[in-house]
């Protein structure tokens, strides 16, 4: 029991970044028509940004010589916002906007895309993975917060674990990703219902033509969105940062999964992707656990190919997805 | 009638070049050559499905290697004589795995180059196009495949090599592969290959297949009312389209010595589709000259800049989309048609379509 009560834990966390991912993919596709494969590269330069943040900033960012508190990494996740949706402004403004009307077309400029941007971080950092180390807090525990904050030796006997039940540990980098997740979702929610910008973005996404007669600029939704949906990738790979190390192709080994949160989510619908994304990720990880059990070889990918035959099966059932966007 | 012979001189001229080019070029060349041929079935192939019928398969990686894998597993069979393959040895494995026992047959791995590929693609094919899922859909689900399955070969190391893949084939039936003498000759059988694929999608796509082909990639939904079925029409050319890569693969891994997961990956997918349409989508010729023309163009970029190849090569194909949607043939063509025209001025009020009209403007009666 504890042990499925751990692979739902990190099927929980796997599905939480997928979803930070998928996100921006599906606003690109639903509203523009644009299949963005240079999505993974937002990833990337998100990532970076919190290596470069760690070397240069993490002096004047409460990191002391014993203690690390971490302000330089919460720094790293903002500006990764607004960098990657920079970047993927710029993208839209002077490439995607040309190419309106031809998803496939968008798809084969994008991979183009992609590759420059991914030598010119082989440029810029090298083609060898680097690491980021990690805040006090998360390597860890909260538990600092009722030591002796000067004892560093208390502090380094502390578990970077928090444990539930008596043998059920869940890491903190986990649970704090999961919860910068949830945390963006619910900031996603607010800016699409109660915002003016995010009834204006719905009313684009919903008929183009009558949000424009009716006074909606398409044109900068379109370039704000794009640049939203980036951002989103940005702060993933910025948190990603947290459980592996960073390269220069770090994007690529989740955008396919990504594609296909979208494609088992639907377009359109944050509740959609969110569903999905819970789906896709549980049922990665705990179907690989349950194929381990069965002395399966390669269990990982025998769980992702069945994960593939389950979204194509389940498209036979419902080809739009799980939610649709009701039109009349 | 007149455009007809037009295109058939160009074919001809086409495959004039490539017969003499071996004459002018070293051994190294020629290696290379041939192995651009084999990629120029694959555009063909992709043009076939994606330029005629509608569906971008980012896929077509894994038919590829699928045939390579085949015969492949025949030659390492071969090389090794009466011991294990090598990659097993390595992994401990004692007994010939039963999957590869029959592929010690030659005629039984031949066969499989073809029957594997397409068998893969009607049952794919089949459940995709029959949940009517189309356009970028299908592509997404096309290249999630391709990649899972380059995962998967990676992960069964002692069945198949991992991710070295099958290495370091020396001889193929009887032959030395490094031979100049051999490789020239498998530059001619590539060439007479891509011949016979080229006529092959020619004659399918000038066929009452093909006008069905086309009207379903127009407007499916018409051509189900009128009668027909298009989950029938859209499997059976995406299978033939896999059954020529699979030939394509064969013939790369027998110039080349070596096939592996990495020719299986969502890169070399894309970059299949790179090829056609560079050299037009729609066209045919297009994937041969696409083919041919990116081969030779990152041969060159990756030699002179090996750092920045990748950007440059990066920007070179998103111009080409940017400004050159049509690929090269396809703007080839415009432009010649233009030209016909003014001289026609408006005698004529409709032209016919004789076939030789890129399917971006050519209107197919239904």
């Amino acid at each position: 029991m504890d042990i499925w009560l751990i692979q739902a834990f990190n099927g929980a966390s796997l599905a939480s970044i997928l979803l930070l991912i998928s996100l921006g993919l599906a606003f690109a596709f639903g509203l523009m028509g644009v299949i963005n494969m240079a999505h993974g590269e937002f990833i990337m330069i998100g990532a970076y940004t919190t290596y470069v943040f760690e070397l240069q900033f993490s002096g004047i960012l409460m990191r002391t010589e014993t203690h690390d508190w971490g302000g330089w990494f919460i720094g790293s996740m903002i500006a990764a916002f607004f960098i990657a949706g920079l970047v993927g402004i710029l993208l839209e403004v002077t490439l995607l906007r040309r190419l309106y009307g031809r998803p496939l077309d968008t798809l084969l400029a994008t991979w183009g895309v992609g590759m420059i941007l991914q030598s010119v971080a082989r440029q810029v950092f090298g083609a060898q993975n680097v690491s980021v180390g990690r805040p006090m807090w998360l390597s860890k525990g909260f538990a600092w917060l009722w030591t002796d904050v000067n004892d560093a030796e208390a502090i380094s006997a502390l578990k970077p674990f928090w444990e539930i039940i008596e043998g059920v540990r869940l890491p903190y980098t986990r649970l704090f990703i999961m919860g910068v997740v949830v945390l963006v979702v619910l900031l996603l929610f607010y800016y699409l219902r109660r915002t003016s910008a995010g009834r204006r973005l719905r009313a684009t996404m919903q008929n183009r033509e009558m949000a424009a007669s009716l006074g909606v600029r398409s044109r900068s939704v379109n370039a704000i969105t794009f640049g939203v949906g980036a951002g989103l990738a940005g702060i993933a790979g910025s948190v990603l940062t947290l459980i592996g190390p960073v390269g220069p192709t770090l994007g690529t080994s989740y955008i396919v999964d990504a594609f296909l949160v979208v494609v088992l989510g639907g377009v359109g619908k944050l509740r959609g992707a969110i569903l999905a994304a819970l789906i896709i990720g549980m049922f990665n990880i705990v179907m690989a656990k349950f194929l381990i059990d069965l002395d399966v070889e390669a269990a990982a990918t025998v769980a992702k190919v069945l994960v593939l035959l389950l979204v194509v099966a389940f498209l036979q059932w419902k080809p739009q997805g799980l939610v649709q966007v009701q039109t009349r | 009638m007149r455009k007809s012979i037009t295109h058939w001189i160009v074919v001809a001229i086409l495959f004039g070049v490539l017969f003499i080019a071996p004459f002018f070029l070293n051994d190294f060349r020629i290696n290379l050559m041939g192995k651009f041929l084999t990629y120029a079935i694959v555009a063909v192939a992709l043009d076939l499905i994606w330029g005629y019928g509608g569906m971008l398969s980012l896929g077509q990686g894994l038919f590829f290697s699928l045939g390579a894998y085949a015969l492949a597993m025949h030659l390492k069979l071969q090389n090794s004589g009466t011991s294990l393959p090598d990659f097993m040895v390595w992994s401990g494995v004692e007994t010939l795995p039963a999957i590869w026992a029959p592929f010690a047959n030659p005629v039984f791995a031949l066969a499989m180059v073809v029957v594997v590929p397409t068998v893969f693609a009607f049952i794919i094919g089949y459940f995709i196009f029959r949940s009517r899922v189309q356009g970028v859909y299908f592509s997404i689900i096309s290249q999630a495949l391709t990649l899972i399955f380059s995962l998967l070969f990676i992960g069964q190391q002692p069945l198949t090599g991992g991710t070295n893949g099958l290495t370091d084939i020396q001889q193929v039936f009887g032959f030395t592969r490094a031979d100049p003498m051999f490789l020239r000759n498998m530059y001619f059988l590539s060439l007479v290959i891509l011949l016979l694929a080229y006529l092959a999608c020619w004659q399918v796509i000038h066929s009452r297949f093909g006008r069905l082909l086309i009207a379903t990639r127009d407007d499916e939904s018409r051509v189900r009312f009128l009668g027909f079925n298009p989950v029938i029409v859209k499997t059976l050319v995406f299978g033939f389209s896999a059954a020529l890569t699979g030939i394509a693969g064969a013939l790369y891994v027998i110039q080349d010595g070596i096939i592996s997961p990495a020719q299986m990956g969502v890169r070399p997918s894309i970059e299949m589709v790179i090829w056609t349409a560079v050299g037009g989508r729609g066209t045919l010729l297009g994937g041969i000259v696409g083919a041919l023309t990116v081969g030779w163009a990152k041969s060159l970029i990756s030699a002179d800049y090996p750092e920045i190849w990748e950007m440059i090569f990066g920007a070179l194909f998103l111009l080409s989309v940017l400004f050159l949607p049509r690929g090269i043939v396809g703007t080839v063509q415009h432009l010649f048609r233009q030209i016909v025209r003014s001289n026609e001025s408006d005698t004529r009020t409709k032209t016919a379509d004789d076939g030789s009209t890129p399917p971006a403007q050519g209107e197919v009666s239904v």
